[in-house]
């Protein structure tokens, strides 16, 4: 049941930005237990939806729907009370804080006390837990992030925003600047989380192949509005690709 | 409770051993423990009751100040006026005093002064958007000024009676006592505390602590009126060990030595990391130079530029340590 609920719904989107026009009536659904793909150049206004959909920024018009009921996110924290989580670019970890400390910032655990001391052992314990649970390796929750690689901080990242109970996951290009093997790590990673079924994903990607053998949908943005939108087993790169060149065409 | 055996563990144990011989601060201190080796050879008068309550004396107002400082440095900030600060403490207290205040309550109403000050360059600092170097060296001439005129440039006498002063400052260890209880509460902060570990992650990755939602203005104002208020507790401790306070006491100087000793014990200065126990290995080592050399009867002069170049090693090995741990992230 839980796999065919749906978790999250835009309604006609607009945003403008002075005279940009970023969105311009933009609709999407995501399901539990889907991975949604949005591919599209840059001032597409991918970002842009992704930070509505996060409560960074406010849409001009159109509805959201959490859980089939229309909500207004008006802060990053009002959407987090939804289990509405983003993974961004810049990663967002601090790279000389250890693994666990990453995994809890600002939700750290305390000590019971009137001194509020960290509780660095559970936060010790639950934090190897959390990552033995979706299958993260990392050499020892102890060391520094900045030790790690990039793909071992990005599996951190997407960590974190698991263990706070995301719901609705939200990935800014998840696979930039790594190589192939570190993608694929990231990669397996996605699928797991998939395969558990209760969270929906949502990524921006730029590279079609590895976006089609993630996701089970894509849809492609072009000046803010969404042009295509099919399952991944009924497209192609080729198909995606042709429909990105037309559009070159008839701006030349 | 199933990681609690494996901690305990030789093993565990030794990697512990291991890592703490690694920190920046095992270095200074081996130097330190060395150094006063040395002088104890080259001088038997080093390790007496006498020589060592003076060299606690060294020791301890630059402690006080560091562990503020460390604070700063560690979210990216720095406070150059907590010398001046120092200075102002006492004349509050005095002045209060005099207004007809208990002892006790006149040195209340001096550390709310300097927290007031300290909030004061918090304020200026974030709303403004004025960097801390800026806003504290501004913050430096105008608190010099304001003691200067409170005391009309003269000095004053202590009040209090035997027994506070001796706890205060008067009895030769006293300073050094306040010195590491504001250590060892500062070090469970910066370690063991959300405050401390906002600190680190703000001066880390601002992005990052931002995204996080850490309240990251409230942190870096509350750590600028710490340090305030740390140089006014210094200020008021070696009033009451003197017995008299002047309006050009500490001053930079002791800032400086403040900052020094964070540096030289492995704060960074880019921000991002830092111990307090590493402040107060820094400032040992700062005086047990200071102390030995005062002892073998060296030049003042020559003092200076012993120890000028020892904190200009001391920034460079910081310097170097930082670039290699980003190379290491990279």
């Amino acid at each position: 049941m839980s796999d065919v609920a749906e978790a999250i719904r835009a309604e006609a989107l607009t945003k403008r930005f002075g005279s940009v026009t970023a969105l311009a009536g933009v609709s999407i659904a995501l399901k539990r237990g889907e991975t949604l793909g949005i591919l599209g150049d840059n001032g597409a206004g991918k970002s842009t939806l992704i930070k509505i959909l996060t409560g960074y920024h406010q849409p001009d018009s159109g509805q959201l729907f959490v859980d089939g009921k229309p909500v207004r996110l008006g802060s990053v924290d009002e959407a987090r009370a939804f289990g509405i989580e983003c993974v961004y670019q810049d990663l967002a970890l601090v790279n000389g804080l250890s693994v666990y400390h990453n995994l809890f910032l600002n939700r750290e655990l305390l000590r019971p006390g009137l001194l509020r001391l960290l509780d660095h052992a559970a936060m010790r314990r639950r934090a190897a837990e959390a990552l033995a649970e979706i299958g993260v390796n990392v050499p020892s929750i102890e060391i520094e992030v900045g030790a790690l690689s990039g793909g071992q901080r990005q599996a951190i990242a997407v960590a974190r925003a698991v263990c706070s109970k995301a719901r609705i996951l939200l990935l800014d290009e998840p696979l930039a600047a790594m190589g192939a093997r570190e993608a694929q790590q990231i990669i397996r990673l996605i699928e797991r989380l998939k395969a558990r079924g209760d969270i929906a994903i949502a990524m921006i990607a730029h590279n079609y192949a590895q976006t089609l053998e993630i996701c089970d949908r894509v849809i492609l943005m072009q000046h803010g509005c969404v042009t295509f939108e099919s399952a991944t087993a009924a497209t192609s790169a080729a198909e995606l690709l042709e429909i990105v060149r037309r559009e070159y065409r008839q701006r030349a | 409770m199933a990681i609690q055996p494996a901690t305990l563990s030789a093993r565990g144990v030794a990697r512990r051993a291991h890592g703490l011989l690694l920190r920046p601060e095992a270095g200074v201190f081996i130097v330190s423990v060395v150094l006063v080796l040395y002088f104890q050879v080259a001088n038997a008068n080093f390790l007496t009751d006498a020589n060592l309550q003076t060299l606690s004396q060294f020791v301890a107002a630059p402690v006080i100040i560091a562990c503020g400082e460390i604070m700063l440095l560690i979210c990216r900030e720095i406070d150059l006026s907590v010398g001046q600060v120092f200075a102002l403490a006492p004349f509050v207290m005095s002045d209060a005093h005099a207004a007809g205040l208990p002892v006790v309550a006149a040195i209340l109403v001096a550390l709310l002064v300097c927290a007031l000050i300290g909030l004061a360059i918090g304020l200026i600092t974030i709303w403004l958007e004025v960097p801390s170097f800026i806003t504290t060296l501004g913050m430096l001439f105008l608190v010099t000024g304001v003691t200067l005129t409170i005391s009309r440039g003269f000095p004053a006498n202590t009040p209090g009676g035997p027994l506070l002063t001796n706890i205060l400052g008067g009895w030769g260890y006293a300073e050094i006592v306040w010195a590491l209880i504001a250590v060892a509460i500062m070090h469970v902060v910066l370690r063991h505390t959300r405050w401390g570990l906002h600190t680190v992650a703000i001066g880390g990755n601002l992005t990052a602590a931002a995204e996080a939602g850490i309240a990251i203005n409230r942190i870096k104002i509350g750590n600028f009126v710490l340090t305030s208020t740390l140089g006014g507790l210094a200020g008021l401790l070696e009033a009451f060990r003197i017995g008299s306070t002047d309006p050009l006491a500490g001053g930079s100087t002791i800032m400086f030595l403040g900052v020094a000793s964070g540096i030289i014990g492995g704060t960074a200065l880019g921000g991002g990391s830092g111990t307090i126990i590493g402040g107060l290995v820094g400032a040992i080592l700062l005086g047990v130079l200071q102390d030995g050399f005062t002892l073998q009867g060296i030049n003042a002069f020559t003092f200076d530029i012993i120890i000028g170049a020892a904190i200009l090693i001391a920034m460079i090995a910081n310097i170097r340590i930082a670039r290699r741990r980003q190379r290491g992230g990279e």
